[in-house]
């Protein structure tokens, strides 16, 4: 049976406080929000969690990847193949793209499970992640936040068994979009609740409860998706799970509520404070239901270096206005922005798609420099390309060189940090630094590389790598 | 076997805009107004020129297709059916125009020729200078790479790199600032005619960190135009005319902000331009040699760097060489843009190369338009403009003197 062999999470840096919604809208504003950068979207915080998912492990044994989103980059154009090749998985393998439920991730899940145990692949790749906005003003603005989970699921070695899992699918109707729609729209909440959230995530914890011939009291913790604060606690009681020792927190005041990626990242919460032979129940709700019983294993010990949500937590940055989150998430009307338009040409990123995608650079067989980009010439010794090999950058940390602090960029967040960051084993890369706090920086300072969105030139999403400030250890 | 351009080639007549947002004139205004000043300096008409090179980066929009042809220049002054050519090497495009007239020359194809080199950036409805277009890399990897973006790199590595402060780098910047706007003001043509002092200059607000407000250049319209003859004919136009010593081009190989040799505390393609260029020239000690330096100081940090690497003091040493020495003043012992630089003169990226060959032959033959800025006995002149950014660069350095 396929089970989870590894996992890894991720948490944007800036944090919303709801003092400042508070402030622009009234009433009381409890906690913060995580809100991806202004370069972040569905599809990069879905590439950090799989590379924190993926550390340690062997790529090439990945065969498929499922990416669990409501808040795709894309109608059309999947965000799977992208995610792949930033995670630089093999080309031969499937993937795609499970979006438009709150049970995307859930569902997901299972089809890598499935893919496992069929023997159609040797690993699968499981990453959810959402950016889900709701309107100005309204409870879900304050709850919503922004994140990633990845799983890596396989048939040996396993961290989390599976014992047991249930599904019930309905046409019902809570919370939708529209094609054009920004934010969400839903119905009176108490129809979710007493027709829909109520009954059905009862019976499939029952099912899932009954199928591992299990009792409340043997779950170690309980992973209980809610659609909005409160919804949740009428579950904890109708099951009369301990609140404090059995329920695990959804960090609604620390992350808020992450679409589908909510019961991934609580999953792995669950598991960064599990041990050995801990039973850990899941159950979500959109579209129907599911219900999961996991059961660690010793395995669990090795996960100790994934960042996780615990590393990701560690470090922060709040936004100070309400006016820098409007600009983040893009909610308003903004100046029209007379100076040239942008281009870009996308043969030139196929051509050298490893670069913008995988982050490769050359390293020249005659001298031994690395570089990046790709010269047709080595830059040290100017022996000709025909003698360089590819090697992977994306994990290197280096150090940084010198930077710049340009206040009057077009940034969506200026100051843009230009930097030149030198890496630890060879190599420099002259970058946009991201994730950064301006009165912190230093020549000297650690560095990372994350993939994210440089701009939207000719309405096309360009990712490509930056450096950061190392996150998370 | 190679000769060198040394005293092949004159100066006979020179011309400049008034460099500033020039609301009331185009690209073809300003080509005609420098080129006038120009033909009537050396004495002739158009149609005593044979052929002409105009330098322009962006014409004067910045379109897809790119900056027009030479009719921008050809359309401006009516020549009729003689060679004219666009020649473009981003802020060297001037120099290349100049260069480009200078060969001629040389290669006694012609008798006389006419340079000129042009900017129009002001009706693009929005400051600064805009962003690259697709090309290898750009404009995904050097995403947001502005030039202030770019020049700030260097100023914080030469900070770091001589353990500077923020506060004592900043100072050391201010001072040129200072110098430059104290020029502008001397300067009839200038585009920014307001003395500050170190204080404003250090306070001003930030632009790109470390550099402030007086620390970048603004953005100017303007034309520089000169009229090129064989050294050998120069005496039938005039008797101060101005021979060119010589004129190099150093084209990098672009990849140093890749490199890991590359610290971005001097501009290497600037060094081996100026060694090329001394070595042409016969020049060995150059602070001692030339009585002016006219250097792309598009940023304050520009001029600090182009000034080491130029030899003109050893690196690191700018601080006590030319800061408290007042050493780049008109009347220290190695004036540096005393025209106000393209700081305060203006930098309409194509004529500012020309426009600094310009300052350097007026320089020569005692025409400063401000005589409180007139170098005494002046000898040899140089001016360098160069292309591009830290790690990137195309520079170019023409040096000229007395026959």
């Amino acid at each position: 049976m396929a089970g989870i062999i590894s996992y890894g999470a991720y948490v944007p840096l800036y944090r919303l406080s709801r003092e400042i919604l508070a402030q622009v809208w009234g009433g009381k504003g409890k906690g913060e929000k995580a809100v991806a950068g202004a370069d972040e979207d569905s599809l990069t915080l879905g590439v950090e969690a799989a590379r924190d998912c993926l550390k340690g492990f062997d790529k090439s044994n990945v065969d498929a990847l499922y990416f669990a989103t409501t808040t795709a980059p894309y109608k059309e154009k999947q965000s799977a193949s992208t995610i792949a090749a930033a995670c630089d998985l093999r080309e031969e393998i499937r993937a795609v793209d499970v979006t438009d439920s709150m049970r995307s991730a859930t569902v997901a899940l299972t089809m890598a499970m499935d893919a496992v145990n069929s023997g159609s692949a040797r690993t699968a790749l499981v990453v959810a992640a959402d950016v889900r906005l709701a309107p100005p003003d309204t409870p879900y603005e304050s709850l919503f936040g922004d994140g990633a989970a990845a799983f890596l699921i396989g048939n040996d070695n396993m961290v989390v068994e599976i014992e047991s899992s249930s599904f019930i699918t309905l046409p019902f109707m809570d919370y939708w979009r529209l094609e054009y729609d920004k934010t969400i729209r839903w119905w009176e909440e108490r129809l979710c609740r007493e027709e829909g959230y109520i009954p059905h995530m009862s019976k499939a914890i029952q099912d899932a409860l009954d199928q591992a011939k299990l009792t409340v009291a043997d779950i170690a913790k309980a992973v209980i998706y809610s659609p909005d604060k409160s919804m949740q606690r009428d579950i904890v009681k109708r099951f009369k799970f301990n609140p404090e020792a059995q329920v695990q927190d959804l960090m609604f005041d620390s992350i808020g509520h992450t679409g589908c990626a909510l019961v991934p990242m609580a999953l792995v919460a669950a598991l960064e404070g599990a041990k050995k032979g801990d039973k850990i129940l899941t159950a979500t709700w959109g579209d129907g239901a599911d219900a999961f019983v996991f059961k660690v294993t010793d395995k669990i010990k090795k996960m100790a270096d994934r960042r996780g949500i615990k590393g990701y937590l560690k470090s922060k940055v709040s936004l100070p206005t309400y006016g820098k989150y409007l600009h983040f998430r893009d909610l308003m009307e903004w100046e029209h922005d007379l100076f040239m338009e942008r281009r870009m040409a996308l043969a030139e990123v196929w051509r050298y798609r490893n670069f913008y995608f995988r982050f490769y650079g050359v390293k020249c067989t005659k001298c031994g420099h690395i570089m990046l980009p790709h010269p047709n010439y080595c830059i040290y010794c100017q022996a000709d390309e025909k003698f360089f090999e590819q090697v992977p950058m994306a994990d290197a940390k280096g150090k940084l060189v010198t930077y710049s602090m340009d206040i009057r960029s077009r940034a969506i967040d200026p100051p843009n940090v230009l930097a030149v960051v030198a890496f630890d084993g060879g190599g420099r890369f002259f970058s946009q630094m991201t994730d950064r706090d301006p009165d912190h920086i230093e020549v000297g300072m650690g560095m990372e590389v994350t993939f994210r969105r440089i701009h939207d030139a000719l309405g096309i999403h360009n990712y490509f790598w930056k450096c950061r400030p190392v996150r998370g250890e | 076997m190679r000769e060198s351009i040394k005293d092949k080639v004159s100066i006979v007549g020179t011309g400049c805009t008034k460099f500033a947002e020039r609301w009331d004139a185009d690209v073809e205004d300003l080509i005609k107004e420098a080129v006038d000043e120009a033909l009537e300096d050396a004495g002739i008409e158009i149609k005593d020129i044979q052929a002409g090179w105009v330098g322009t980066g962006r014409g004067s929009q910045q379109v897809p297709m790119g900056p027009p042809g030479a009719h921008i220049a050809s359309a401006a002054l009516q020549t009729q059916y003689i060679p004219f050519t666009r020649v473009d090497n981003l802020c060297c495009g001037g120099q290349e125009a100049v260069r480009g007239a200078a060969l001629g020359i040389a290669s006694r194809c012609y008798d006389c020729v006419l340079a000129v080199g042009v900017e129009k950036l002001k009706d693009t409805g929005y400051g600064g200078l805009g962003e690259a277009y697709p090309g290898k890399w750009e404009p995904i990897y050097g995403a947001l790479g502005t030039p202030p973006g770019r020049y700030a790199l260097a100023a914080t590595a030469y900070f770091a790199k001589y353990g500077l402060s923020a506060q004592e780098g900043k100072r050391i910047l201010a001072e040129i600032s200072v110098k430059s706007h104290y020029y502008g003001m001397r300067n009839p043509k200038a585009h920014l005619k307001r003395e500050v002092t170190v204080e404003e200059a250090m306070n001003a607000p930030m632009i790109c960190w470390p550099l402030g407000l007086y620390d970048c250049c603004g953005v100017t319209d303007g034309a520089s135009a000169a009229v090129l003859v064989p050294s050998s004919e120069a005496k039938a136009y005039r008797d101060d005319y101005v021979n060119i010593k010589a004129f190099s081009i150093a084209t990098g190989p672009g990849f140093l902000k890749e490199d890991e040799r590359y610290d971005f505390t001097y501009w290497k393609e600037t060094q081996e331009g100026a060694k090329a260029a001394y070595e042409d020239a016969g020049i060995k000690d150059p602070r001692k040699e030339l009585s002016l330096v006219e250097l792309h100081d598009a940023f304050s940090i520009a001029e600090l760097i182009a000034t080491e690497s130029m030899f003109l003091c050893e690196p690191g040493k700018y601080k006590e060489e030319f800061t408290e020495k007042r050493a780049y003043y008109h009347d220290g012992e190695m004036p540096v843009n005393v025209s106000g630089g393209l700081k305060s003169f203006g930098h309409p990226i194509g004529a500012s190369g020309a426009r600094e060959i310009e300052e350097c032959v007026r320089q020569l033959q005692g025409r400063v338009k401000e005589p409180s800025r007139q170098i005494a006995n002046f000898e040899l002149g140089l001016a360098h403009n160069q292309g591009g950014h830290p790690g990137r660069f195309v520079p170019g350095i023409a040096i000229i003197g007395r026959p």
